[in-house]
């Protein structure tokens, strides 16, 4: 048993370093150990620096710690009183100054950090300006140059510097895609946070909310896609095509106006913010944040599929989310499954 | 009814123990559903509003209602008899202390049955926390329980430094308390400064709920930052009123089964004192993604980091206390010996998350999830389950068994290490803290899927321990005085249990660790300061607990003054607060009682002590 326990404690912290060095650990698209911008590198050059000072303290600590155990176990008939030490001068200045140092050595890159950090590009006329406005439970990404407000994917050049503007019309919500930049809460007005990052890769990168928001806190994801200058100002452009589509079937088109449109919007119709924004849906990552789109099918379902399994009952999908039950709405099974048609045909591409 | 109206700290200990024990189980049970939810993606175990419930008052019952009166019962079991004190400053208000903290928790959990837990987490962070986001009466119970239960904390706390204060033995200097005193003094001192706090933001937070006021409603002019600051002027602080007893016990229980006095009291007492008051500079730390600024991220940075240095401190001088030692290893030591690697590593990644540019990136994930439960379990808990272990001979008068105490420890620390360590990595691999399920195929699975073996493990812990007491309990109370032979302070001076009066005559002490001076000196006893005399003992009292019974139906009266009854008597009753001040008669009432009718208590005579 003795023996068990004291291979474990020396083998924790080769554990530790394994993980690190191992950095391989989690997805590229998620994990905070596999940074793919600026602003997560940062983030992770600071954390390697931290741990590998602590790695170095947990190590000393753990050898003497394993010396005295075994070194100074009581024998058997060993009873003599052993010598009453006060303490030592020199000592105890030796681990006062030792992780003083330590920390002045984490310290100083820290306040650098942070201060680099604090950088927001909200005045720099290259950067995208992006206002995030967080919901119950979904993302709401306005750019405020060009115009336009879309949902739950944001669409970033690769490699600009996007310029963040966070605030929530609810409760706190906090803005975090790991692998590209540390989070950042939203507040409600008066306190509004500005910060940036860049995607140099193009790519789909993994967002969350950080902080606890409600019962659907876990399923308020998003994605942030990096794409190419040309991809991204062929975006905008579709973006601000100020026709809407609407459903082929008039009478469809109808109830869909009457009944969506009063809280989404599409195109030019009716934005006013209270739900996310239709326009091209049917070329996003996934519906409601969490039912990935995958026509084929290995994670996750084609974007039909999963438009009909949260028009059919949003609040299975996304507890406690503000979204009416379509049926309590007054549509039929038929015409929910025909507006989950129509979107998913909605493509921008 | 005796334990009604008792007003004797050991008897109150015992009481702390057993409701800690409890409201502890109780955490523990709801820490088990969580883990059990989170064991594979997409799980439907529980639906998530009844998981940010169980999330919360697992917090919320761990922290106030389950470690910290299992502290106060080993401060009040051992406390009095350290210092070579017959109680505490004020017994009358202990009792007290221990009632509203009972029935404070009692409020707090009642939530369960009528009509919904909080859900806003154990911060209750808002708008999150308000009315209009929080609907049921849920935040109701935790701001309004937790006051009551607060309100017993303060008044322990009060009574702790009062006792330091005032109630040392002849001889023993502030320099030569054990450290066990040393650090409840500190925390003492902690709690009068950071307890007004938080009473005073769960005030400001019930007057929005229940009155309608706007301290934190942005609409009507207020700020969820403030609530923010409060609750973590108090939060932070509070983290050290849980570790800094824990580094009592266990300067305590390593001296004694290394034979060799503490390494460098004197340094042990500066870096407590330094930790408390660092403790209160660093709050913001908790809020670096709240968007404060680089400068005052800057800041909270380098103070928090500071607190690694006095922290060092002390786990060098613990390692260098058992250098040169005999040291045995009953299940107390084992306990006080796996907390320093253990708490070692929570510490270290304090360190990392100090850090705000990486903390962007830890914040609010598993990372901070396994830190502090690094902190509070494997610190705290296995510095409460070395005292417990070594301290239980002397308040129950009973030795725990050994044998079950080493599957005890071996299974728990295996559990925690198991339960917690992977999640250091789920958190850097993008998993947020308080999420009710995740989505398949980010490589959480497995990790989870350990995680919730090893807090299987640490339950098993849990019930060999209690398993332990049960069997203990049937045997017949026997310790000796110093049951573990190498005792160095004055509870190992008297009998265990303590007789009522604990110390016939009061001791003179001589120096730090005054009984192992008097040992090494070829004493049997100590020396005492006093001739046998006639000993003043005050009279038990059911009004700390009527008092409390009083509190508790105000504020049950005053969280539902603003519902809608069915029945019209019951609406009456309640919606013109005709509840609220029947309670709060009862409370008044007995105060007056208390003042009006002086109570002299009444003496043991010299004839009955010499006659035991």
């Amino acid at each position: 048993m003795r023996i068990t326990g004291q291979a474990v404690k020396r083998l924790l912290p080769v554990t530790v370093f394994c993980g690190f060095l191992l950095a391989g650990c989690g997805r590229e698209d998620l994990s905070v150990l596999r940074p793919q911008g600026p602003a997560a590198e940062s983030s992770f050059g600071l954390m390697k620096l931290s741990i590998s000072i602590m790695i170095v303290v947990l190590l000393i600590v753990f050898s003497i710690a394993a010396y005295v155990i075994i070194r100074f176990r009581r024998k058997a008939g060993q009873n003599e009183i052993p010598e009453q030490i006060e303490g030592s001068f020199k000592l105890e200045v030796l681990w006062t100054v030792i992780p003083l140092i330590l920390v002045i050595v984490l310290a100083i890159p820290t306040v650098k950090a942070v201060f680099a950090a604090g950088d927001d590009h909200a005045n720099d006329k290259d950067a995208i300006k992006v206002k995030v406005t967080g919901h119950q439970y979904w993302w709401e990404f306005e750019y405020t140059d060009y115009g336009i407000t879309t949902a739950q994917d944001l669409i970033i050049p690769a490699g600009k510097d996007i310029a963040f503007e966070l605030t929530t019309t609810d409760v706190l919500h906090s803005f975090w895609v790991p692998s590209l930049s540390g989070k950042m809460d939203t507040n409600p007005d008066g306190t509004t946070n500005r910060f940036s990052f860049s995607a140099p890769n193009e790519g789909v990168y993994r967002g969350k909310c950080a902080e606890l928001c409600g019962p659907s806190h876990g399923f308020m994801e998003f994605k942030v896609k990096s794409v190419s200058e040309e991809a991204f100002q062929e975006w905008l452009g579709k973006m601000k095509a100020p026709v809407a589509v609407l459903p082929e079937d008039p009478a469809l088109a109808e109830k869909f106006r009457a009944q969506c449109l009063s809280c989404h919007a599409v195109g030019d119709q009716n934005d006013i913010g209270r739900g996310p924004n239709l326009t091209g849906i049917g070329s996003r990552e996934s519906v409601a944040g969490i039912l990935l789109n995958d026509e084929t099918g290995v994670e996750g379902a084609s974007v039909e599929e999963n438009l009909k399994t949260w028009l059919r009952d949003p609040e299975s999908v996304k507890p406690g989310n503000r979204m009416p039950n379509p049926k309590d709405l007054g549509l039929s099974d038929t015409e929910i499954d025909g507006i989950a048609e129509y979107l998913a045909n909605y493509k921008l591409d | 009814m005796d334990w009604i109206t008792t007003v004797d700290h050991k008897k109150i200990a015992v009481l702390y123990l057993w409701a800690g024990g409890l409201f502890f189980g109780i955490g523990g049970f709801e820490a088990l559903l969580i883990r059990w939810q989170l064991i594979k993606p997409m799980n439907n175990f529980l639906d998530a509003q009844t998981f940010n419930e169980l999330i919360t008052m697992h917090g919320t019952t761990m922290i106030f209602l389950g470690v910290m009166p299992i502290i106060f019962a080993l401060m009040n079991a051992v406390i009095p008899l350290q210092i070579g004190a017959r109680d505490v400053a004020f017994p009358f208000l202990n009792a007290l202390g221990f009632w509203t903290f009972l029935f404070g928790g009692l409020l707090l959990n009642l939530s369960w049955v009528m009509g919904g837990a909080p859900d806003a987490g154990w911060t209750a962070y808002t708008p999150l926390s308000s009315t209009t986001y929080s609907t049921t009466h849920g935040v109701d119970f935790y701001t309004i329980g937790l006051q009551i239960a607060g309100l017993g904390t303060l008044i322990g706390g009060i009574n702790f430094l009062a006792t330091i204060i005032t109630m040392r033995a002849p001889g023993m200097s502030f320099m030569r308390m054990p450290m066990f005193a040393w650090t409840t003094f500190i925390t003492s001192a902690i709690i009068l400064f950071a307890f007004p706090a938080i009473t005073v933001g769960l005030v400001l937070l019930t007057f929005d709920r229940i009155l309608g006021a706007n301290f934190f409603v942005v609409g009507g002019g207020g700020s969820p930052v403030l609530w923010q600051h409060i609750f973590w002027i108090f939060g932070h602080p509070e983290v050290y009123i849980l570790i800094l007893p824990a580094f009592g016990i266990i300067s305590e229980v390593i001296p004694t089964f290394s034979r060799k006095r503490l390494f460098g009291y004197s340094s042990m007492v500066f870096a407590t004192i330094l930790i408390a008051f660092l403790g209160f500079m660093v709050w913001a730390h908790h809020m670096f993604t709240t968007g404060l600024g680089p400068v005052a991220n800057a800041l909270f940075s380098v103070s928090t980091m500071l607190i690694a240095v006095p922290t060092g401190i002390k786990i060098f001088n613990w390692l260098f206390t058992m250098w040169g030692g005999q040291v045995r290893f009953p299940t107390a030591n084992l306990f006080a010996v796996g907390f320093i690697p253990t708490f070692t590593m929570g510490g270290v990644t304090g360190v990392m998350l100090a850090s705000a540019p990486a903390d962007f990136q830890f914040h609010d994930t598993y990372f901070v999830v396994a830190h502090f439960h690094y902190v509070i379990v494997g610190g705290l808990v296995l510095g409460l389950f070395a005292g417990l272990h070594y301290w239980w001979p002397k308040m129950f008068g009973r030795m725990l068994s050994e044998r079950l105490g080493k599957w005890t420890f071996w299974t728990f620390i295996l559990g925690f290490h198991l339960t917690f360590f992977l999640q250091h990595f789920l958190g850097l691999m993008g998993m947020q803290r308080r999420v009710f399920t995740y989505l398949p195929n980010q490589q959480f699975d497995l990790l989870n899927l350990v995680s919730t073996i090893g807090a299987g493990l640490m339950g098993v812990g849990m019930i060999i321990f209690l398993v332990n007491i049960y069997l203990t309990s049937r045997r017949p109370a026997d310790a000796a005085a110093d049951p573990w032979e190498d005792g160095r302070t004055l509870e190992w001076t008297i009998p265990s249990p303590p007789p009522e009066y604990n110390f016939k005559q009061t001791p003179l002490v001589r120096g730090i660790d005054a009984f192992w001076k008097e040992k090494t000196a070829g004493h049997k006893a100590m020396t005492p300061a006093e001739p046998v005399g006639s000993i003043h003992m005050p009279s038990a009292t059911i009004l700390p607990f009527l008092m409390s019974v009083g509190i508790f139906i105000a504020g049950l009266g005053f969280m539902f003054s603003r519902d809608e009854f069915r029945s019209p008597l019951t609406g009456f009753l309640f919606n013109n607060y005709v509840v609220t001040a029947i309670g709060l008669l009862i409370t008044f009432g007995s105060m007056l009682a208390r003042s009006l009718f002086d109570d002299q208590g009444w003496h043991i005579e010299p004839e009955e002590l010499e006659g035991r």
